[in-house]
């Protein structure tokens, strides 16, 4: 077996069974300790089996509850409100990152200032937050943007500043403003990295999510698995899990995909 | 001898930067002027300040005394007027190369707003502009390469869209910074041809900075040689001085063959030893000023005290 071998070749069927082994392996060892506590105690809670996860996942996801509403989708909603307004303001964080990496006097305003906000554990201001602002929307959209506006910002900045100057100075040699150098020469080029980057923040981005809402909502994917740990109802708690990791992974992947075919010119650095 | 009109002015330039808590001087005193036409190749040993001397013409840096005009205007920063064609970045990476050649048009023509405002307008133009651009890259067989992205092209493609980019906008002077030095000897061949024909068609003003002792006498109708290596009467000399500015003989431009003439091996000989060698260190009476447009200002101080300077035509002690 060459398994620490740098050169070894695994053969694609390896490298595939390889890959899934661990993924069986996981739901072999849930299946059988599922299995074992049943035998013992039939009515067992903390770990349900698959059908009885399924059943809860079909109830919350395909029944409507008391108040005629199918639960997934409500709570599914509501998050997905909640991440979506959070991602449309993180528009300003990257035009703020720019502006700071393109003109100087911008960046002595703003670099210290925002190096020493992102610092501030964002966690630690939800109390504040929910004094400010009280228990609604703006709060957890609040809160988001303090986890990961900061460094939105620091990494167009970072990006921007990258450029090498030649091409700065080329654009005016070619007539252009100071404007259009910002618009049409460096922006364009640092889109496809800081897309990546906000990609990368999406979990630090749910994480805010759902410390928001376990905390203060009527809705949401974070506050029904809190609501529903009261009742120890891990057929749900579960599920829901799995489900927001799905969802996070696949707009992951969907954006990561759009911009492996939008920006074809990234060809090589 | 030549009656075109002045387009590059150097004049008392000086340039220091900070270095380990005190300024080093890295151009001293250089005078320059170029006229309209004129292809100045631009050689010095390395860390003489060759580049430096074309940022500073460039704009992209100021110098620390003296000034220097193009056509007549103080140079205050990177503009349209003069072109710039670097050995590295030499493109826009997310533009095609037609992208790449137009956005000058473009961008003197429209400002950022007013893009999205006439946009009727801006469609026209970019015909025309279109047109213009794909009439020169044919010119330069880049015709078919048209929608390519730069990452796509060879080093020395690259390098032909870069010309052709700053081509377009006749800047009155072209300043190429050793802008075939990271491509091999076969298409670095082809690329002096290449810009010898451009400067055939166009005539052009061009001033190309480049540590290659042939390419610089086979490419320009005129040397400069900057250097760190030369004696004054004064003890301390510190940063380089301009310590050849000729004519090179032989037409411009050049047949091939003259990169094979006895004519081509003595010059470099001559420049090699009088500019490049660190050993020579020739004296500042012996600098080799002999272009009709070539002057130069010395102190007394330097130049030693018993003020005979004959010898060195154009020169004058300030």
């Amino acid at each position: 077996m060459g398994f620490f071998k740098i050169t070894a070749r695994p053969s694609r069927a390896a490298a595939w069974s390889l890959s899934a082994s661990l993924f069986v392996l996981c739901v072999i060892a849930y299946a059988y300790t599922a299995h074992s506590r049943h035998k013992e105690n039939p009515k067992d809670k903390v770990v349900p089996t698959f059908s009885e996860m399924w059943d809860g996942f079909s109830r919350t996801a395909f029944e409507p509850d008391r108040n005629d509403e199918y639960r997934l989708l409500l709570d599914s909603k509501a998050s997905a409100k909640r991440f979506g307004l959070s991602l449309a303001f993180l528009v300003l964080a990257v035009l703020l990152g720019l502006y700071m990496g393109v003109f100087p006097y911008l960046e002595h305003l703003f670099l210290r200032f925002m190096l020493f906000v992102d610092k501030i554990p964002a966690l630690a201001l939800l109390p504040i937050l929910f004094i400010v602002f009280g228990l609604g929307e703006t709060s957890k959209v609040a809160l988001i943007l303090l986890g990961v506006f900061p460094t939105i910002v620091l990494d167009t900045y970072l990006r921007a500043k990258a450029i090498p100057k030649q091409q700065t100075i080329k654009g005016f040699t070619l007539a252009a403003s100071d404007f259009e150098i910002t618009y049409r020469i460096v922006l364009p080029q640092i889109i496809p990295g800081v897309l990546d980057t906000i990609r990368l923040n999406f979990k630090a981005m749910i994480l805010f999510l759902i410390a928001g809402e376990s905390l203060a909502a009527s809705a949401g994917l974070g506050y029904r698995i809190f609501v529903v740990r009261r009742y120890i109802a891990m057929d749900i708690i579960i599920p829901y899990v799995i489900w927001m990791s799905v969802l996070a992974f696949t707009a992951d992947a969907l954006l990561r995909l759009w911009i492996e075919k939008r920006y074809t010119w990234r060809g090589e650095s | 001898m030549n009656d075109q009109p002045l387009i590059l002015h150097v004049d008392n330039v000086y340039k220091a930067y900070p270095d380990q808590g005190r300024m080093r001087m890295i151009l001293n005193d250089v005078d320059l002027k170029v006229r309209q036409g004129e292809f100045v190749t631009l050689l010095g040993p390395s860390g003489c300040g060759k580049s430096t001397l074309l940022r500073l013409i460039l704009g992209s840096e100021l110098p620390t005394k003296g000034h220097i005009e193009i056509a007549g205007k103080p140079v205050t920063g990177p503009d349209r007027d003069r072109g710039i064609v670097y050995q590295k970045y030499s493109l826009f990476p997310h533009m095609t190369v037609l992208e790449n050649v137009v956005f000058g048009l473009e961008a003197e023509e429209f400002g950022l707003v007013s893009r999205y405002v006439r946009r009727a307008k801006l469609a026209q133009h970019r015909r025309h502009n279109k047109e213009k651009a794909q009439e020169m890259l044919d010119r330069m067989s880049l015709g078919s390469d048209l929608n390519k992205y730069p990452h796509q092209l060879s080093g020395g493609m690259r390098q032909r869209v870069a010309i052709a980019q700053a081509m377009i906008m006749e800047p009155k002077i072209l300043l190429m910074d050793e802008p075939f030095g990271a491509l091999d000897d076969n298409t670095r061949t082809d690329m002096q041809l290449f810009i010898l024909e451009q400067w055939e068609r166009t005539k052009m003003t061009v001033f190309f900075v480049t540590h290659d002792l042939v390419e610089a006498l086979f490419l320009g109708s005129r040397l400069i040689v900057l250097s760190q290596f030369y004696k004054t009467a004064k003890e301390d000399n510190e940063g380089s001085k301009i310590v050849t500015d000729r004519a090179i003989p032989g037409g411009h431009p050049k047949p091939t063959s003259f990169k094979n003439s006895a004519e081509l091996a003595a010059m470099l000989e001559d420049v090699r030893r009088r500019g490049l060698d660190p050993d020579f260190a020739q004296h500042i009476h012996e600098f080799d000023l002999s272009h009709a447009d070539a002057y130069q200002t010395v102190s007394a101080a330097e130049w030693g005290s018993d003020q005979d300077h004959d010898s060195q035509k154009d020169q004058r002690t300030t």
